[in-house]
């Protein structure tokens, strides 16, 4: 137990070296550690508790995604029936599916057929899964499409996958530092800001799916008058100021998709703020002959289902630009340029769990955590040194290098330290110092039980360590099952905890031996000094 | 230099003595945790049943408790609760959950933002929705138990299936009664105490797993030693190891108890309970006495009349290496 070739201690103490070192940019500010090498970069990132900043939690609306799905089979059943000239009736959602019932029984084969075309094969990773999107099945002269359960998996993946590039951009656009966003689960999106203290823009700016159409307002009645009954071709939609309706057609004329530029300005007569907009070649062609054909009519500019503003075309807009004017102010305006070149959300965001930590209270954590830390370091080393006397000291170095070599794997992996991975270091610590004492106690057995001192350390060693690497494993096994399914602050306390007990195996196997055994190769002891 | 021994070598105490009084003593305890967790109930933190909290300092001087009170009963949130937290000018506000799903949550939190306007520094705002809070309890307790379950079965293959759930039975006793003490206490329970509980899972465990394997490598030594003498030996063997453990985290938690601020005092005074209280003395007087009771290696010792009352016939199973004079003499090397 107490030989090391000489190949092996180089390699123990280099490894130990190399793993402490790795932490070293975590002592040097940010303008010093750019100059080096990218690849001794890496730090630890302070978790936003401790660091401050805000964190919120998303998630898209997959009700939302699953309704406009069956719509869209909705409207493709219109299609297809009318372009195939099949008579039906009775075409509408039902629960999950939509159901159309064919008039002539004569026509169920070939509108079946027709409506099976809908249906695509669902491409996954690896080509074709041999799964369709739609299941079209039929009792008699019903026929009902249904969308498959993989294809509303792969719809909702998808717009999670939109989302998060849209809420990318409206984050950049904001102007804010380092955020990171990223997927969580199926349908959710984490979203952390470092530093910001105040998330109401932020949370309003990503509160708003930015869907905007141009479409025409119908004028064959007032909104009063179509509260009790309105064309079906049409629907009512609040405006800006509460109370106020319009009865506005739903079909879309041209939509936020084709725009390619917003820019909050001022109205050069009112001076009143409004958004700029210019479309790309598509949506300035539509909107050129939309405004060409109803010169004199009001048409809306709706917002999330709201009408920003309806002006009335005075004269063709060809040029493919405009503005949007309503009741802005400077700040308004801007978020709606924002949220037009970012571009419409998928589907509806909703912020399901938001954490803002001032900068003040992060440092007081951090100072409280030194503070702490200092202080039982110092208790421990002065009790361990006077239990075990040099031994004690050998630990104390063993479970330095050992908190050393944690930070060092933690900048490796770049991970993010919160309060609970603290708490994992904290338990790292005790089981370190614990994988000394055990050793130590052995060896004070092994010497009461007569042996010499050298037979006694040798035989301390290797039976504690079997000791050591039994109840580590068992901690680490808890550690796995916690990082796998655990969420935020319970995965950081594994992380740590699980870094912790591969490095305090690695010191109590290899540098708490190999310290000791230099120095029974130094000193020859006769007597254990513990 | 003369080192401190804090436990004198070759102690020997009778620990399986106390198991007559341990045991009924630690089933009331745990009874009275669990029957304290359901009729007194843990005060669940927002993690786990939403709702908003605020941490607010005043900009002027220490906080008018009462003054913000008002202010905040006006927005009529329903339940909220005002607290002062460390200094005179830091206020913790917390607002029960709204009805009406997530936005209502939002809505609420902009509300309170724009009556307390520009008096205060807002040091920490939390919102959590239904959904989440929900996830997050199922979670941490999944965790836990698929935590608990996993090491059961590594030690089952390890030792033997009576090891694994002494194991098992030793670190719920610790869990139940840190619940226990968290009711009677009304320390927030939110996820910081899941990491709390877990650290003190990992304590346990590593305790536990300790003397056993003492036991373990006694049992193969001293194959003709009844099992409380042998149980007695290894949990002696070990004890200067516990108590020196335990006295170096009871330490660093006087330290972090000392030094580390409001945000984790609750999670220290958690552990300094369920490591340091409950820890050293499950290990010495719960997860070995047990051990006992499970029946471990009751085939190999060659005869197993002090374990039950009515005396056993010598069993036939005795494993085929020699045995050794019969050693009714302690341990001695």
């Amino acid at each position: 137990m107490l030989f090391f070739t000489r190949w092996k201690a180089a390699a123990i103490l280099l490894t130990a070296l190399a793993v402490c070192l790795c932490a070293l940019p975590n002592f040097f500010s940010d303008n010093v550690v750019r100059h080096w090498p990218s690849w001794a970069q890496r730090h630890i990132v302070l978790g936003l508790d401790l660091q401050g900043g805000s964190h919120l939690l998303l998630e898209v609306d997959s009700a939302a995604v699953r309704k406009e799905q069956l719509q869209a089979i909705n409207d493709d059943v219109l299609r297809v029936l009318r372009q195939a000239r099949i008579p039906f009736t009775g075409r509408a959602i039902r629960g999950n599916s939509v159901e159309v019932h064919i008039t002539r029984d004569a026509d169920i084969d070939s509108a079946l057929s027709k409506l099976r075309e809908l249906s695509q094969p669902l491409s996954g990773f690896a080509g074709s899964t041999g799964q369709r999107t739609i299941n079209v099945t039929d009792s008699g002269s019903t026929i009902t499409l249904g969308p498959t359960e993989p294809a509303v998996t792969e719809r909702v993946r998808q717009a999670v996958d939109q989302s998060i590039q849209i809420v990318e951009r409206r984050v950049n656009e904001l102007g804010l530092v380092e955020p990171t966003i990223q997927r969580e689960g199926t349908d959710r999106i984490l979203v952390q800001v470092p530093g910001l203290q105040d998330p109401s823009r932020l949370k309003e700016i990503l509160g708003k799916t930015a869907k905007l159409d141009f479409r025409m307002v119908d004028v064959s009645m007032t909104a009063e008058q179509a509260e009790q009954a309105h064309p079906a071709d049409s629907e009512i939609l609040a405006g800006e100021t509460p109370g106020q309706k319009y009865l506005i057609e739903k079909r879309v004329l041209v939509s936020g998709g084709d725009l390619v530029d917003a820019q909050p300005g001022f109205d050069q007569r009112t001076n009143e703020p409004i958004v700029n907009f210019r479309f790309n070649s598509a949506g300035a062609r539509k909107f050129a002959e939309v405004t060409q054909a109803n010169v004199g009519k009001p048409f809306a500019i709706v917002l999330d289902n709201k009408v920003i503003s309806a002006p009335v075309i005075r004269e063709p807009i060809l040029g493919g630009s405009g503005q949007i004017s309503g009741n802005f102010t400077v700040q308004s305006a801007n978020d709606l340029a924002i949220l037009l070149r970012a571009g419409a959300l998928p589907a509806p965001l909703t912020i399901i769990e938001e954490r803002t930590v001032g900068p003040g209270l992060g440092q007081d954590s951090i100072n409280a955590g030194e503070h702490a830390a200092y202080a039982g370091a110092a208790l421990v080393i002065i009790f361990m040194f006077v239990t075990y006397g040099l031994f004690g000291l050998f630990a104390n170095v063993a479970v330095a290098v050992n908190v050393a070599m944690i930070f060092g794997v933690l900048s490796l992996l770049s991970a993010t330290l919160t309060l609970p991975g603290i708490a994992g270091i904290v338990l790292t610590v005790g089981i370190a110092v614990d994988s000394n004492v055990l050793i130590y106690e052995r060896i004070r057995e092994e010497v009461r039980a007569g042996r010499t001192a050298i037979n006694a350390i040798d035989a301390g060693f290797s039976r504690a360590l079997a000791t050591i690497l039994d109840s580590n494993i068992t901690t680490f096994i808890a550690a796995a099952v916690l990082f796998y399914i655990g969420t935020g602050p319970v995965r950081g306390f594994a992380v740590t905890l699980g870094i912790g007990i591969i490095t305090t195996l690695f010191t109590a196997f290899t540098l708490t031996r190999l310290i000791v055994a230099y120095w029974v190769r130094m000193w020859r002891p006769r007597v254990v000094p513990i | 230099m003369r080192l401190l021994r804090i436990v004198p070598d070759d102690t020997k105490f009778d620990f399986m003595r106390f198991r007559r009084i341990s045991f009924p003593v630690s089933a009331m305890l745990s009874i009275a945790a669990i029957a304290l967790y359901f009729f007194h109930g843990l005060n669940f933190g927002i993690d786990f049943i939403g709702g908003t909290l605020m941490e607010v300092q005043t900009k002027a001087g220490p906080a008018d408790l009462a003054k913000m009170r008002s202010t905040i009963g006006s927005l009529q949130l329903g339940e909220f609760q005002l607290q002062q937290f460390g200094a005179p000018d830091d206020v913790l506000i917390r607002i029960s959950q709204q009805p009406g799903g997530d936005e209502a949550q939002q809505a609420a939190v902009q509300k309170v933002r724009n009556a307390l306007g520009d008096e205060v520094n807002y040091r920490r705002v939390e919102v959590v929705g239904p959904s989440v809070s929900t996830e997050l309890l199922a979670y941490g307790t999944i965790g836990l138990v698929l935590a608990i379950v996993a090491i059961l079965i590594y030690l089952w293959f390890r030792f033997e299936w009576q090891f694994a759930l002494g194991a098992m039975i030793a670190n719920v006793h610790d869990l139940v009664l840190t619940v226990g003490f968290m009711s009677l206490t009304g320390i927030d329970f939110d996820l910081t105490s899941i990491a709390a509980l877990l650290t003190i899972l990992g304590y346990s465990l590593n305790d536990t797993v300790v003397i056993y394997d003492r036991i373990r490598e006694m049992l193969r030594r001293y194959k003709r030693m009844s099992m409380p003498e042998l149980l007695n030996a290894s949990v002696n063997a070990t004890l200067s190891r516990s108590i020196v453990t335990h006295v170096t985290v009871a330490m660093s938690l006087l330290a972090l108890l000392l030094f580390g601020g409001q945000a984790i005092h609750s999670f220290t005074a958690t552990m300094m309970f369920g490591v340091v209280l409950v820890g050293t003395y499950t290990s010495v007087f719960i997860a070995s006495p047990i051990l006992i009771y499970l029946g471990v290696g009751r085939g190999r010792i060659g005869g197993a009349e002090e374990l039950g009352p009515p005396p056993a016939p010598a069993t036939a199973s005795v494993s085929s290496a020699p045995l050794s004079p019969p050693q009714r003499a302690r341990v001695r090397r």
